[in-house]
């Protein structure tokens, strides 16, 4: 209900006439039962009071009944006073003046016999809202907190709340922080606690940001003492105050295993919960308390499997959707786990389409050697579904397993059915896909082409679908017979082509098959050349010049531009950085993983919650936006989901990211992180394409037109004076409390001698090495060929802390590093001396 | 935390408004109803039950055609506020017996009360029927219910006669008209079944989702133990015989007590008042499917089709399924469509939904053992390419079977700790099944 801004009692809302005589004439009988005391007033009054409140429901403004309502207020009938409570609750806020009068009353109420009256009236004189009122709350709170009658103190706890917001000074002045504090370790009444605890986190976390002591205080929290006492105690309270208690026992740091394993023991049983909160807030502590000890880590995920899948299977559709988003995060994060359970994420035809698609993200995900088959097969049967937008989704499903599969035989027969089907999303769709199949395993040409040159370019509408169809044409025109001639119809309707990317590729596909076959294409370049000159749109008017003074100045320099020797695509581009990933798993049980974003991306940073990490983070992914925004070629590309980058582009990606905003902060729509974070070398671009001989112009444009321009890589920076500690020392517990407060600095991939790789046959010998170097590893595991190592540094006399993640996987000869910083501006620096150290591993 | 709750009608008409905080503007019920409104027509398929709009994030459930909804601003988990819009729900509908438009706004005071206790300042105080019990004093004003209850209680409102009609609907507060409440306790075990047979008949996947679930209307909160198959074995690490019950996983609600259950398979619990789930399981062991359906569609000429469906009811005749219904998705291009029942056939019913090209077949009744087929002769307006079968279905079929579960989990007794010997309440133990998605592919 709404209350609408302050009025005159003469000056009634405008956008309500129909309830304006209404009103009034409620007014008109409040007056005349105000002072009544005959039998039956109080009936009346219920009815009189019941209109008041639909009528505040519905919108309609009554607080010009105020003065009516709070002279009826006398009475000793609950339901009358439970009524004019909610009233006045709602308008004083906007009646300031007139809300002084209920004071009085309500004071007198919170010293009542009855527990409940003292409660209610408490309750509603918190609620007021109104500034200039506080002093009068001090009192009453004092003593509700006090209160022998449990109720009474668990509406005075929040009341406390409700004053810190009102005025936070008055709260702190009075001193009731400490009282909630003392009432959280001492009250028998567990809603008590529970509420103490709410009210603390926040009043301490919102203090925090201008007060040293208040952060003390939120994190003492955390603490042994009290996250212990409220353990010890987690089957008394209810549901929902278990899950406020697990929270917080998520961000507890244990300081030895045993504590761990405890912990577990003791929830344990909540995984059996009817209520899926529960269960999720113990999963998040369970994964969360593990993260250091990658076997036991496992056995976690092993371990809720089943109750998650009871909730999904169990709840309202509402409930097993937001349980289902949790569990695909976890199937992202460690899909061999789940291989098994893949019929679990079947679809059923009567699902909502955003459960549908987790479920085909899902299935794609588990997708192995052994499961492949069936969840081909079952994706193929919803391929044909009515609901178009999942048959497509479930096509691109196809696609993706066939693009992580190493057998793709069976898979490419699907897709080239798929083409036989008739039916223009599904032609569309598939038509995407076998182009990227193309790029991948170039051996299957001959069998998709055969069945490419079927389809007819007219039946092809989609942008997508028909600049994949073209972009077939110009890379197998030699073995397409009529691809000069269904290029050249194309170009001749160059006019009634709407999509710019359509257009971009229809250039390429000419020029490239001009180089296979130069007597049959020559007229249609021609065409297509001077069609793009002419072209309103910035970017295809360019490449076609680009291309025009290309051939002017060189044919032979030209080919080797548009046909260069290729290599298969090996390596999918992700869509998501691994550093968001991490994000959004630390925020487990939260809405970021429904979203599938970090809540740096959809929250103000004053809702942050009282959990969060303050950072900077939210301003560099707008900085990115920005970036993208100028760069119009980017779009287009940015558009393509698909995109596939070769491994040589994929590190410079990286490389751009990290020297530039250190973050790659992922687009709205899933598209890959390029997109983010590739302005740099696009400005590069746009300031040199007419020169049409920096190399710089490759980058941005060998995508589209499937160059493998090798860029020169990064140089690194001459090592700076950096040294370190030799003797540096940390306990496991700050450095995983380090490790989720600091932004990950510098993210890398390093290349392994194979020397290295020999030497590492298990991880005891990193170590050691790594130890000579002042580097100290604090944690390490994994088998061949996947190891981790988590390793901390520190500055030689200063107090500056390196972290390091380290994965290194043997069989591809790569490491993968994150580093985390007190002293950012440093991380550079040593990353550089990491590198060196790492790269003299195995040496003799 | 949530910062505003409320409830819409499917007009998006306000029902109940609480804004507890006053962190998110006022217009927040208009602008999730616009969202939830127009999101088939801007993106695909229906809103999901959490979205965020200009940093409110806008929770809703839909229960009984009403839509819940909760808003806040702060990064919250949402499985906790979509489970506290499912309790409230229910604690509602513990007060008004029947949970609809009309019961809502006739107690709209006493929902508010409701709220007031179960949420201050955000933060979930109670969800506990039976402890609200001491903090509100509206009576409900119960609704005759013209039409059905919705939710779990109706499906045991057709065809049976074993139930009073009003019996499951009635307020947990509320006194029966004679002055006096009824002693008496329903334990009514639902299965819900997913189900798929591949196009040869046979069973690709299946599960079974059970609920034993409780309503108690029993005077002075007795104890009560619920014992279960003996040999109901949970995981498959707990493998108890053949021809065992097994459970992949299961959940209890937070009173039951587990002392026994690992020894004799029985729950111990003092049920608190109102409806609640005391136990949630999960089955993928094969079972044996109530109904087998047989499809065939073939072409009869250059614009014909042919569509013939066998439906056999694979259980005992003794039990008879409700409001079966087969649907069918057709080839886009038909036209029209010749029903052809069976001789002799009761209380069928056949229909063709042109916009969505659906062919609809209604079964009042099904007894146990019988089998039922339907052809259908199809007119296409164009010519069909490609392959028929891949034009058309799957089928999926819906049906309820009172007092028939397929898992074979079984309520063995149910004893209440009695005061004395004359007191005897009523106990009701109920089974039965229906479809979540039963589907055979053509």
């Amino acid at each position: 209900m709404a209350p609408a801004p302050p009025q005159s009692n003469r000056s009634p809302s405008p956008s309500q006439p129909s309830g304006k005589s209404e009103v009034s004439d409620l007014k008109l009988q409040l007056r005349q039962l105000a002072g009544s005391r005959a039998p039956g007033t109080d009936d009346s009054k219920r009815d009189l009071y019941k209109k008041v409140i639909s009528n505040m429901t519905i919108g309609i403004d009554v607080s010009s009944l105020f003065g009516e309502m709070v002279m009826c207020s006398a009475t000793s009938d609950i339901v009358l006073k439970k009524m004019c409570y909610l009233y006045v609750g709602n308008y004083a806020k906007v009646n300031p003046d007139l809300a002084l009068l209920t004071i009085n009353f309500l004071q007198r109420d919170c010293k009542d016999q009855d527990p409940m009256i003292r409660g209610l009236a408490l309750r509603s004189l918190c609620s007021l809202r109104v500034a200039n009122l506080v002093e009068y709350l001090v009192g009453p709170l004092g003593s509700g907190l006090k209160d022998n009658n449990s109720y009474v103190r668990t509406v005075a706890v929040i009341g406390v709340l409700k004053l810190y917001h009102i005025s936070a000074s008055t709260c702190i002045d009075a001193d009731f922080p400490e009282t909630l504090k003392h009432l959280m370790l001492n009250d028998q009444d567990t809603q008590v606690v529970a509420n103490c605890l709410s009210a603390l986190q926040e009043i301490w976390t919102l203090e925090s940001t201008t007060s040293e002591e208040a952060a003390r205080e939120r994190e003492t929290l955390h603490s042994k003492p009290i996250v212990y006492y409220l353990l010890n105690r987690i089957k008394e309270f209810s549901e929902w105050a278990q899950c406020l208690v697990m929270e917080l026992v998520a961000k507890y740091i244990p300081s030895d295993n045993s504590e761990i394993f405890d912990i577990m023991n003791l929830l344990e049983d909540r995984l059996q919960h009817a209520n899926g909160a529960v269960v999720l807030a113990t999963t998040k502590v369970f994964l969360h308390l593990t993260l250091s000890m990658a076997d036991v880590h496992q056995q976690v995920y092993e371990r809720i499997k089943a109750p998650l899948l009871t909730q999904v299977s169990s709840g309202s559709p509402e409930q097993s959707y937001a349980i289902l988003s949790h569990l695909h995060l976890l199937v992202m994060r460690a899909p061999y786990i789940f291989s098994l359970d893949y019929k679990h994420f079947y679809c059923q035809y009567n699902e909502p389409s955003y459960v549908k698609k987790l479920k085909l993200e899902m299935l794609t995900a588990v997708a192995n050697e052994s499961n492949t088959y069936e969840i081909v097969t079952e994706l193929c049967e919803y391929a044909a579904n009515v609901d178009i937008p999942i048959a497509r989704e479930s096509i691109r499903a196809v696609g993706k397993i066939a693009l992580q599969q190493y057998d793709v035989n069976a898979i490419v027969d699907r897709l080239l059915q798929f083409l036989e089907m008739e039916k223009d999303y599904v032609t569309s769709e598939a038509l995407v896909l076998v182009k990227d199949l193309l790029r991948k395993y170039p051996q299957w040409s001959q069998d998709c082409i055969a069945v490419v040159g079927n389809i007819s370019s007219n039946n092809v509408q989609e942008p997508k679908a028909k600049a994949a169809l073209i972009w077939m044409l110009g890379e197998y025109s030699q073995d397409m017979h009529d691809a000069p001639y269904v290029l050249e119809s194309l170009v001749e309707n160059w006019d009634e082509e709407h999509s710019a990317e359509v257009r971009l590729h229809l250039l390429t596909a000419v020029m490239k098959c001009f180089f296979k076959r130069p007597p049959e294409t020559q007229k249609a370049l021609g065409a297509a050349l001077a069609a793009g000159l002419a072209d309103f749109h910035q970017d295809v008017h360019d490449r076609a010049l680009f291309y025009y003074r290309l051939l002017q100045y060189n044919v032979s320099v030209a080919e080797s531009v548009v046909n260069p020797p290729k290599q298969a695509v090996s390596v999918f581009a992700d869509t998501q950085s691994s550093e968001v990933k991490d994000r959004i798993f630390d925020e487990f049980n939260s809405l970021s993983v429904v979203y599938q974003k970090p809540s740096y991306m959809f929250t103000d940073k004053e809702h942050r919650g009282t959990f969060e990490f303050a950072d900077e983070l939210g301003n560099l992914s707008i900085s990115a936006e920005s970036g993208d925004s100028v760069v119009p070629v980017q779009r287009v590309e940015a558009n393509d989901k698909d995109l596939l980058l070769s491994t040589t582009e994929k590190d410079d990606v990286r490389d751009t990211g990290s020297n530039g905003s250190a973050y790659n902060a992922p687009s709205y729509n899933g598209s890959a992180p390029s997109a983010a974070s590739q302005p740099l070398a696009d400005l590069a671009f746009s300031s040199t394409s007419m020169t049409s001989q920096a190399p710089a112009s490759g980058l941005a444009i060998d995508d589209l037109l499937g160059l493998d321009f090798s860029v020169g890589t990064v140089t690194t920076p001459s090592p700076p004076p950096l040294t370190l500690n030799p003797k540096a020392v940390l306990d496991p517990g700050t450095f995983q409390q380090k490790w989720r407060q600091l932004p990950i600095s510098l993210s890398e991939e390093y290349s392994l001698s194979p020397l290295a790789i020999a030497s590492l046959t298990a991880p005891n010998a990193l170590l050691r090495h790594m130890q000579g170097h002042s580097i100290q590893c604090i944690a390490s595991g994994g088998q061949s060929p996947n190891f981790k190592f988590f390793f901390f540094a520190q500055k030689a006399e200063e107090t500056s802390i390196y972290l390091v993640e380290c994965i290194i996987n043997t069989s591809s000869a790569k490491s993968q590093i994150k580093i985390k910083a007190d002293d950012q501006s440093s991380s550079r620096a040593f990353s550089t001396l990491f590198q060196s150290a790492l790269s003299k591993f195995g040496l003799p | 935390m949530i910062s505003q709750f409320f409830v819409l009608s499917q007009r998006g008409d306000n029902i109940v408004f609480r804004d507890y905080r006053g962190e998110v503007q006022k217009g927040s019920a208009e602008t999730f109803f616009r969202k939830v409104k127009f999101w088939k027509e801007d993106a695909d398929g229906d809103a999901p039950p959490v979205f965020n709009v200009d940093g409110v994030n806008y929770f809703h459930v839909k229960v009984a055609g009403l839509l819940f909804v909760a808003t806040t601003r702060i990064n919250v988990s949402p499985s906790l506020v979509l489970e506290l819009l499912h309790r409230t729900a229910r604690v509602i509908k513990d007060y008004l017996g029947v949970l609809n438009e009309d019961s809502f706004r006739k107690n709209f005071v006493l929902v508010y009360e409701l709220l007031d206790e179960v949420i201050d300042f955000g933060y979930v105080q109670t969800t506990s029927t039976e402890v609200l019990k001491s903090y509100v004093f509206n009576e409900p004003i119960v609704i005759e219910s013209s039409q059905m209850p919705l939710g779990p209680a109706s499906i045991f409102m057709q065809g049976t006669k074993r139930m009073p009609g009003t019996a499951i609907t009635k307020s947990v507060v509320a006194n029966e008209p004679g002055g006096r409440k009824r002693d008496e306790i329903f334990v009514d075990v639902i299965e819900k079944i997913s189900l798929t047979f591949n196009s040869s008949g046979f069973i690709l996947t299946s599960e079974i989702d059970g609920t034993i679930q409780m309503k108690s209307y029993l005077t002075g909160n007795p104890e009560i133990r619920l014992a279960l198959n003996e040999d109901l074995s949970i995981g498959t690490s707990d493998y108890r015989g053949s021809g065992a019950v097994i459970l992949d996983d299961c959940n209890f609600h937070e009173s039951v007590h587990l002392d026994s259950f690992d020894i004799d398979r029985t729950l111990s619990l003092v049920p608190p008042d109102g409806e609640f789930p005391v136990m949630n399981y999960r089955i993928t062991q094969a079972f044996k499917p109530p109904f087998r359906i047989n499809a065939l569609i073939e072409e009869t000429g250059p614009l014909k089709a042919e569509v013939t469906i066998k439906v056999r009811a694979e259980f005992n005749s003794s039990i008879n399924a409700n409001t079966v219904l087969v649907r069918m998705p057709l080839p886009a291009f038909t036209a029209r469509v010749n029903f052809e029942l069976e001789p002799g056939a009761v209380g069928h019913t056949t229909d063709f939904k042109e916009a969505n090209k659906k062919l609809e077949w209604g079964l009042k009744k099904v007894v146990g053992g019988s089998e039922h087929t339907l052809r259908a002769k199809l007119t296409f307006s164009q010519e069909l390419h490609g392959n028929i079968m891949k034009e058309a279905g799957p089928l999926s079929m819906t049906f309820t079977i009172p007092m028939y579960n397929s898992s074979r989990l079984q309520v063995k007794y149910l004893q209440i700790a009695k005061k004395s010997k004359a007191h005897n309440p009523y106990r009701w133990v109920r089974y039965v099944t229906q479809a979540n998605s039963y589907v055979a592919r053509l």
